[in-house]
């Protein structure tokens, strides 16, 4: 029988000749992430009882969310981590100074195609950008994954999305990325695969095949996959030597949706408070004046997304009602970006360069809002009280608008 | 885990998400009674004084949204609700659910129902009984229940492994 590229690997990783849409499998990751929230699984991992993790070299852990520890509780559980993972002989630990976890995990060669990825971290989905299945589970459920080296899983229908049409100046697999969420709503790919085709897939590099699977997220997806090619080839190979077997869907696969799509016309696009799904195009939020501006995140904290920014800011200066936070995504970001002149300009235009984390995009320290306050970010959620108050609200945007909404102290009309 | 149980209901809308249910700046707490004075609280300050045991809470579509945390079960289950009963979950919330030992039921009752309403969950004959009348849901999986029925994952997985407290 056909299958998707979700079928095909939960089928290899649970040991079966082939699983269709809707079975439960118990499949065994080939690894699997946790950051700061190794804390509470190695808690959890403790109270089953257990005495070695199944197999440390599967287990990856960047500590990425509170970075440096913000707090005694964070310092404490960052310090109970570091003991595991020596007392564990984990040896892909990377603390506070690497950078954002998925990040870290597609930089530093952790995700190879037709793997199955699980980490305790919603936007594990992101990993598809390399053509694996990934998602987000627990800690209670990754300190049993610890123990015995596998969970159940069922197996997801798979929507297909085709994108054709080249973006106009100014847009970006961000804009595609929240167009996709407004029009699918944030229950739209509920417990689905997503798998993107298309010429402008093809053409897209990996960094914004990484902003489409993780947003896809937002739209409730279990796994978001990008096949293999020539791009993702390319990336992999200045990042590991290890083998992998690149996985693709038959042509008569069973989708249970499908989707095209046009960017032809595709302009920049806004998710409004308090829902993701609350997508509108750039000028209907036009002059709405925010008080921080932040660029960065697992979603567009890469060195493109930074340049962009600073191709917007050079020469120019940060509106004094603004507070305007840039994050780049790892060490390697940040380092790339020095060494281009990227953040140079970013700091001479006035912005505040925060070290790579998550910080103020979960409303964990660096940035936090007060009542009344309102936001304007490249990052993935805008729940309400999601980056401090109840009371303050979050805009999601590209880096491009939101380098401009930092230049003149609210959301543009268009992009010059 | 009861076979039937009858609780009060809170009453929530579609898309609750975890930011609502519990608020990112408490995750560094690794205590479950602390995490239960914060269930909710993104949904009111004085959410969690207003919960007692045995509550129900019934939402919409799409209950338990957004990040993978599983304080946002684990402060339910601490706080004592009995049971979530919602139109859909995410994905995430729902296993979380499930390995913390809270019961989850699909069922889109909310609209019929307001807070302080009480409801009766058969977990055996998949029925709920409420003032309006009662509805069906789809039984768990086999293997899904067995973890609930366990208590949650923890001493289901020590079971498994042979393990003995």
């Amino acid at each position: 029988m056909p299958h998707t590229i979700a079928e095909k690997i939960l089928a290899a990783r649970s040991g079966l000749h082939e699983v269709d849409a809707g079975e439960l499998v118990t499949a065994h990751p080939d690894r699997v992430m946790s950051h700061d929230n190794a804390g509470l699984v190695i808690r959890q991992f403790r109270a089953i009882g257990a005495d070695r993790v199944f197999d440390p070299a599967r287990i990856i852990i960047p500590l990425d969310h509170r970075v440096p520890a913000e707090s005694e509780r964070t310092a404490a559980a960052h310090k109970s981590i570091r003991e595991f993972v020596r007392q564990q002989g984990i040896s892909a630990f990377y603390d506070i100074r690497e950078g954002i976890c998925h990040q870290v995990m597609v930089e530093k060669g952790h995700v190879l195609p037709g793997e199955l990825i699980l980490g305790t971290d919603s936007h594990t989905t992101s990993y598809g950008c390399l053509a694996a299945a990934s998602s987000g589970i627990g800690a209670t459920e990754m300190a049993a994954v610890w123990a015995t080296g596998e969970l159940w899983l069922r197996v997801p229908e798979t929507i297909r999305i085709e994108v054709r049409g080249r973006f106009r100046p100014g847009v970006a697999p961000k804009d595609l990325a929240l167009h996709l969420i407004g029009k699918l709503t944030a229950r739209g790919a509920d417990y689905k695969s997503v798998e993107y085709y298309g010429p402008t897939i093809a053409e897209m590099p990996v960094s914004g095949r990484f902003t489409l699977c993780n947003m896809a997220m937002e739209m409730g997806a279990k796994f978001a996959i990008v096949p293999f090619d020539g791009r993702t080839r390319e990336y992999l190979t200045e990042r590991t030597e290890g083998d992998y077997t690149p996985v693709a869907a038959d042509p008569d696969a069973g989708f249970a949706e499908r989707y095209e799509i046009d960017v032809t016309d595709l302009v920049p696009q806004i998710a409004m408070p308090h829902r993701v799904d609350n997508v509108v195009p750039l000028p209907e939020a036009a002059g709405i004046k925010v008080d921080q501006v932040v660029i960065g995140s697992c979603t567009n904290g890469r060195i493109d997304d930074l340049e962009i920014a600073a191709g917007r800011l050079k020469g120019r200066s940060v509106s004094s009602s603004v507070r305007l936070l840039v994050i780049p995504g790892s060490r390697s970001v940040y380092l790339e970006a020095v060494r281009r002149g990227v953040l140079e300009t970013l700091l001479e235009a006035g912005a505040v360069i925060l070290n790579p984390g998550c910080g103020p995009c979960l409303g964990a320290h660096q940035g936090i809002l007060a009542p009344g306050e309102r936001c304007l970010a490249t990052t993935n959620r805008n729940f309400k009280g999601r980056m401090g108050s109840t009371e303050a609200e979050v805009y999601l945007c590209s880096p491009a608008v939101a380098a401009e909404a930092a230049l003149i102290g609210e959301i543009p009309e268009r992009l010059g | 885990m009861e076979k039937k149980i009858t609780g009060r209901v809170w009453v929530l809308g579609d898309d609750v998400d975890t930011d609502v249910i519990y608020p990112g700046k408490y995750l560094p707490i690794l205590e479950p009674e602390e995490m239960a004075r914060h269930a909710l609280e993104g949904v009111a300050p004085d959410f969690p004084d207003r919960l007692r045991p045995g509550d129900i809470i019934v939402a919409g579509m799409g209950f338990g949204c957004g990040s993978s945390r599983e304080q946002a079960a684990t402060c339910l289950k601490t706080a004592g609700v009995a049971a979530v009963v919602a139109g859909s979950f995410a994905r995430i919330f729902f296993r979380n659910a499930v390995n913390q030992g809270l019961p989850v039921v699909q069922a889109d009752i909310s609209g019929g129902l307001k807070d302080g309403d009480t409801i009766t969950i058969d977990f055996d004959a998949c029925r709920i009984e409420h003032s309006d009348g009662e509805a069906r849901f789809p039984p768990l999986a086999e293997s899904v229940r067995a973890i609930i029925e366990a208590g949650g994952l923890i001493p289901a997985v020590r079971e498994k492994l042979g393990i003995k407290s």
